[in-house]
């Protein structure tokens, strides 16, 4: 296990906006985020949350501004196995595919072996080991398909843990997900960041279990709202302007 | 009953047959669980202009057949990522273009013959050593591809985004299979006919995907359909006087509803 340096900077966002067509979607965001931060993204739907992730994912490029990852410019960032990457579950999803819990949680290694590369005794080894944590093996030869929406996400965790990532992005994990499993699955990533310092990024519309789990906020609205301790947000008059009064509702019912 | 392999031609058609079972279900697996099951059908109209270059300038139609769909690959790739035009608008143009310039380049050369019929329909009377010769190189080619990229074609059928963020080229993954499936439909042409193509590719695998099982499974079971049913249509077409690429897609089809209706119950 690495030791962790909270004041290290693991991904730096510069300045950052974009736009679809005439649509500005983000303006000007600036962003460090540090060695073992759990940073929950909030905001309210079509804030641009899901953009500013893909932009420091580089799957979409930033019309001004600049993302770095371990020091490296996104666009030529060539470590991705210290990357993991856990999907919206309920969206995009192809629930007939066929394949089973180990095959999906080896894929996690593929962009890791490169071209020609295969897989050994400790690819294996290490297979058995993340599905073991996510206890899911005695699902892995289950088809994907015939799982719960929650098992299907702790096998997308297996997947993202499985090259060893140092920092992990979540995309709207729990979507569709029952408040038991939705429990069991953030104190499943609760021992990841504490136990094994894995840094989290964790994109979410749940702002009760956001400001609950995460050690840092960051609400986004077109503009940086907000970025700091979950509990100054709290105290702070940011919810009502944000969302108007039905979701503090919701907030102080929890 | 074995008389059948005093016949070269049978043989021949036979060792074509049997190399485009093993590939098509191949490729066929990652279009069809990507939606593009429809792109197998453009290819094979986009290579029966390719074939009408080669009658005209008499040159080899497996080869022309290849060129041509190779470069419409790409071409409707292209158009596909320009956004400008939808995927499926993008087909739709090339089916009927490459359609239409077929019928008139074929016009020009000597009109419509038997040979044409051939390779609307596929006949294995009419396939050549020297395209059996073609279709075992570039069949293995392709075969050795999909091995060498299976990882990364399986994971970018998956789940494209997370492939992209785990370090995989997405973009050359995408064209290759493109440019795989294109070889794939160039090559099935002689044996079973532009018409009928892309059924070899599309049914075998939905077929097994019935069965539900792992990825790997569902390969292995696509490929025994395919080579059962182009071996026994090849008999069958023989034995009966039958068209061999209407008999071979019918025994898919035959197998998928016997499965469906079984595996419904």
């Amino acid at each position: 296990m690495h030791k962790v340096d909270h004041t290290k900077n693991i991904i730096e966002v510069k300045n950052v906006s974009f736009s679809y067509g005439d649509q500005q979607v983000l303006k000007d965001i600036s962003l460090n985020i540090h060695q073992g931060d759990y940073l929950g993204i909030i905001g309210p739907n079509g804030g641009g949350k899901t953009t500013l992730l893909k932009i420091m994912l580089g799957l979409l490029k930033p019309s001004r501004g600049t993302v770095s990852m371990f020091g490296q410019d996104i666009c030529c960032f060539k470590h991705w196995s210290k990357i993991g990457y856990v999907p919206q579950n309920a969206v995009r999803f192809d629930t007939s595919f066929p394949a089973t819990v180990e095959e999906i949680v080896t894929m996690g290694l593929y962009g890791k072996k490169g071209l020609f590369g295969s897989l050994n005794n400790k690819d294996k080894d290490k297979i058995r080991e993340v599905l073991e944590q996510v206890e899911m093996t005695p699902f892995r030869k289950r088809l994907i398909g015939d799982l719960s929406g929650g098992q299907q996400q702790r096998v997308f965790i297996a997947r993202a843990l499985v090259s060893d990532p140092e920092v992990l992005f979540l995309d709207e994990p729990t979507v569709g997900v029952d408040v038991k499993t939705q429990e069991n699955f953030y104190a499943l990533l609760n021992l990841l960041n504490v136990k094994y310092n894995l840094t989290f990024i964790l994109v979410s519309h749940e702002l009760d279990i956001v400001v609950q789990e995460a050690t840092e906020v960051a609400c986004i609205n077109q503009t940086l709202v907000y970025h700091g301790a979950p509990k100054d947000f709290m105290k702070g008059d940011y919810l009502s302007k944000l969302y108007g009064k039905e979701l503090k509702f919701i907030v102080h019912d929890h | 009953m074995l008389d059948i392999f005093n016949y070269s031609f049978i043989v021949r058609g036979l060792e074509a047959g049997i190399i485009i079972a093993i590939i098509a279900p191949l490729i066929g697996i990652f279009l069809v669980l990507r939606r593009y099951s429809l792109i197998a059908d453009t290819l094979a109209h986009v290579s029966l202009a390719g074939v009408a270059i080669g009658l005209l300038f008499k040159i080899n139609p497996v080869i022309t057949a290849i060129i041509a769909s190779v470069l419409s690959s790409f071409g409707i790739e292209r158009l596909r990522l320009s956004k400008k035009v939808y995927g499926e608008s993008a087909l739709a143009i090339f089916l009927s273009g490459s359609l239409a310039s077929a019928v008139v380049i074929l016009g020009l050369a000597h009109g419509f013959n038997v040979d044409l019929f051939s390779y609307l329909f596929g006949s294995i009377v009419t396939v050549k050593q020297s395209e059996v010769y073609t279709i075992a190189i570039v069949g293995l080619f392709v075969i050795a591809t999909v091995f060498i990229f299976y990882k990364q074609l399986i994971y970018v059928t998956f789940d494209e985004d997370a492939a992209k963020i785990s370090g995989i080229p997405t973009r050359f993954v995408n064209t290759l299979l493109i440019l795989l499936s294109s070889l794939t439909v160039a090559l099935a042409i002689p044996v079973i006919g532009v018409l009928l193509t892309s059924a070899l590719i599309v049914i075998p695998v939905v077929t097994a995907l019935q069965f539900k099982k792992s990825f790997k499974r569902t390969i292995i079971i696509a490929e025994i359909i395919s080579i059962f049913s182009v071996i026994a249509g090849i008999f069958l077409s023989y034995y009966f006087n039958l068209a061999t690429g209407g008999t071979i897609v019918l025994i898919n089809l035959v197998i998928f509803c016997l499965v469906y209706l079984f595996l419904g119950l």
